[in-house]
């Protein structure tokens, strides 16, 4: 169990064409196993969030081939791409990206409606005792805007966690927080690992972030350097 | 994806933008509610207008012709088979203008199931006396009871009772217009004076108006028994047989039937006023088109506001798909979205739409050419509002369908490297 690989990249190539040639990425290759931390690391402009979004299976324009959870998902439909984000892939922002139309709980449980696995009550159930886990339990019924930028990552996280998926994506998700945000968030994502076996891939500026994760992945110019 | 859910967050779209969604509603609520008044007066002052002469109008009319014969004496010599015949001037014979048998003729139409009625008719070409002026004239011996029934006759009746035509021998009706003309009062004599030189009193028991003025110049009804005694024919006599019809399209398909089935010659509705139907349908046309422009002006408005919305909620958008929603759901999301403005804008103007008929229905209408009219004709045809609800609803489908085909393919990662 420990050992399956949850995500394997294979020589993955991205260019941009607009407004000359640049390759953002250059021959990635590595892979993901379960239950591990893993953040990665660079400077701005070395190909870090393109990494991520091509891993996230947002962005489809790359060549190389890319698996999650031992399936090839390069060159599936968008509609299948879907489908496997709400499933299998959770995602916090640096903008945390929250719906501000919508309270905090119902935040939470947008992914799980798409999913629609689990009856309303039990979603909304769900979603609380997610929220409760990130001690913000008293903020469930506040709408989102209304709550701080720290609350909002957590919301973010539990938004992130509600379909149960295999794998965490973040990106730059402490990039503005205060420091005891930034703890909360740590800690968060420690215990996400550590009691339930989450396997997280964060691209971080941080350099104590990315020394407490258990593997850093080093980017420069588009390529793994370590 | 369950659609409650995507009701769900498309009604929290909307209630985010509350003031504009409710603009592009009373938009379409007021353009749905101008289409339906707009159409039920249209159409009220269409069957008002062509009430006048349709209502009064039978559907198929019997008569005898009088025209000459087709076969000449001449035609059955066989000696003459071979030769041109060049007789000229030929005049018909003195043939009855009645109907022969015409109560029979009459029983059998009552059995035809298609048929709703049939009044009896007899004219007699008259000269009212007015002192040493003889006016020309003309004279209806009707059926009152079914005249009343098959052709309005008692809503045109300005003074006195159509009843006494019946109970009261040698009564008249006088048009209004020659009763001005011959300055008749209720209960004056009336002289006139037949085709054969007979003269006859005749006691006025009241004035109808038929709304065209020349009519009413002229025409003057009694019962008739008494005008069959001014032509001095016998109480069988009968020059016309007038049937109204169930449905009145039937006619000229019906009057070839009875042409051939009664030896008589018939007329039916269509024929007799063609051009009332293109009148009609010439303005039902354009108030259709303006109705319609209304709509499609009222899409426009929800296809700016959706438009507005996208671009407002591309942040919204790229989230619900870097959270695993489809391209489709989204599109779901913004057509319920323009739906929900259209269905609540179309149901309220369908609201609207019947205060503005009302309103209009009460606003007084004096009209000397239209007996029995007080106030705005207004249709309250079911087919207006749904006819205006159908469109309305399609108009706001399609107004949101190019909006949400941009909304769909919103690139998430586009939005979110953005930030």
């Amino acid at each position: 169990m420990e050992n399956t690989i949850v995500l394997e990249a294979k020589s993955i190539l991205k260019s941009f064409y607009d407004p000359v040639q640049k390759e953002v990425l250059k021959d990635i290759s590595f892979d993901i196993h379960r239950g591990e931390f893993v953040s990665v690391m660079g400077r701005s402009g070395c190909g870090k969030s393109s990494l991520l979004y091509i891993l996230s299976t947002m962005d489809t324009d790359y060549t190389g081939e890319l698996y999650i959870d031992q399936e090839l998902v390069t060159n599936q439909s968008d509609q299948a791409l879907a489908s496997l984000r709400n499933e299998k892939i959770g995602f916090v922002f640096q903008f945390h990206y929250l719906l501000h139309e919508f309270s905090v709980l119902k935040n939470v449980m947008l992914p799980g409606f798409k999913l629609n696995r689990l009856s309303q009550a039990e979603l909304e159930h769900n979603a609380f005792e997610l929220l409760k886990k990130l001690g913000i339990e008293h903020l469930a019924s506040k709408m989102a805007y209304q709550i701080s930028g720290g609350e909002k990552q957590r919301v973010a996280i539990a938004r992130a966690m509600i379909n149960d998926p295999l794998l965490l994506m973040c990106d730059e998700p402490t990039g503005n927080l205060d420091n005891k945000n930034k703890e909360i968030v740590f800690d968060t994502f420690n215990e996400l690992v550590q009691s339930f076996n989450k396997t997280l891939l964060v691209v971080t500026h941080d350099q104590s972030f990315a020394d407490n994760t258990q593997r850093t992945i080093r980017m420069e110019d588009g390529r793994i350097c370590n | 994806m369950k659609a409650r859910h995507i009701l769900e967050i498309a009604r929290a779209l909307l209630m985010a933008r509350a003031k504009q969604t409710l603009v592009a509603a009373v938009g379409v609520a007021f353009s749905v509610a101008f289409f339906i008044s707009l159409l039920g007066f249209m159409e009220g002052l269409n069957s008002l207008l062509d009430g006048l002469v349709l209502n009064r109008t039978p559907h198929i009319r019997l008569f005898n012709d009088l025209k000459p014969s087709a076969i000449q004496p001449i035609d059955l010599d066989s000696s003459y088979k071979d030769y041109h015949s060049m007789v000229s001037s030929v005049k018909p014979s003195n043939a009855r203008k009645g109907i022969y048998d015409a109560e029979r003729i009459i029983k059998k139409l009552m059995s035809d199931r298609r048929v709703y009625g049939v009044a009896p008719k007899v004219s007699a070409q008259v000269f009212y006396n007015l002192g040493n002026i003889e006016l020309n004239g003309l004279v209806n011996g009707v059926d009152v009871v079914q005249e009343a029934k098959l052709f309005n006759f008692n809503t045109y009746i300005v003074e006195g009772n159509s009843q006494d035509l019946m109970n009261r021998p040698n009564t008249i009706v006088l048009g209004s217009g020659l009763a001005q003309k011959i300055l008749a009062k209720k209960g004056d004599l009336v002289q006139v004076t037949t085709t054969k030189g007979e003269k006859f009193s005749l006691k006025v028991i009241g004035f109808f108006q038929s709304g065209m003025v020349e009519f009413d110049k002229i025409q003057s009804y009694v019962s008739l028994a008494t005008c069959q005694k001014l032509l001095g024919e016998s109480n069988h006599y009968v020059s016309d047989i007038q049937v109204k019809l169930i449905n009145m399209d039937q006619a000229p398909v019906i009057a070839k039937e009875y042409e051939e089935l009664f030896g008589v010659n018939t007329e039916d509705i269509q024929t007799a006023n063609a051009q009332f139907e293109t009148g009609s349908s010439a303005r039902t046309i354009i108030s259709f088109s303006v109705g319609i422009v209304l709509l499609i002006v009222a899409g426009f408005g929800i296809y700016n506001i959706l438009n507005m919305m996208i671009y407002e909620k591309m942040d919204t958008i790229a989230i619900l798909k870097a959270t695993g929603f489809s391209g489709n759901d989204v599109k779901k999301i913004f057509i319920s979205i323009s739906l929900s403005i259209g269905v609540v804008g179309a149901l309220a103007g369908v609201l609207l739409g019947l205060v503005f008929s009302i309103l209009i229905d009460n606003i007084p209408f004096d009209s000397m050419a239209v007996p029995g009219v007080d106030t705005y004709p207004v249709d309250y045809g079911i087919q207006y509002y749904s006819i205006a609800v159908v469109f309305a609803v399609a108009t706001t489908f399609l107004a949101s369908w190019f909006p949400s085909q941009k909304a769909s393919s919103v690139d998430p990662v586009e939005i979110i490297r953005g930030k």
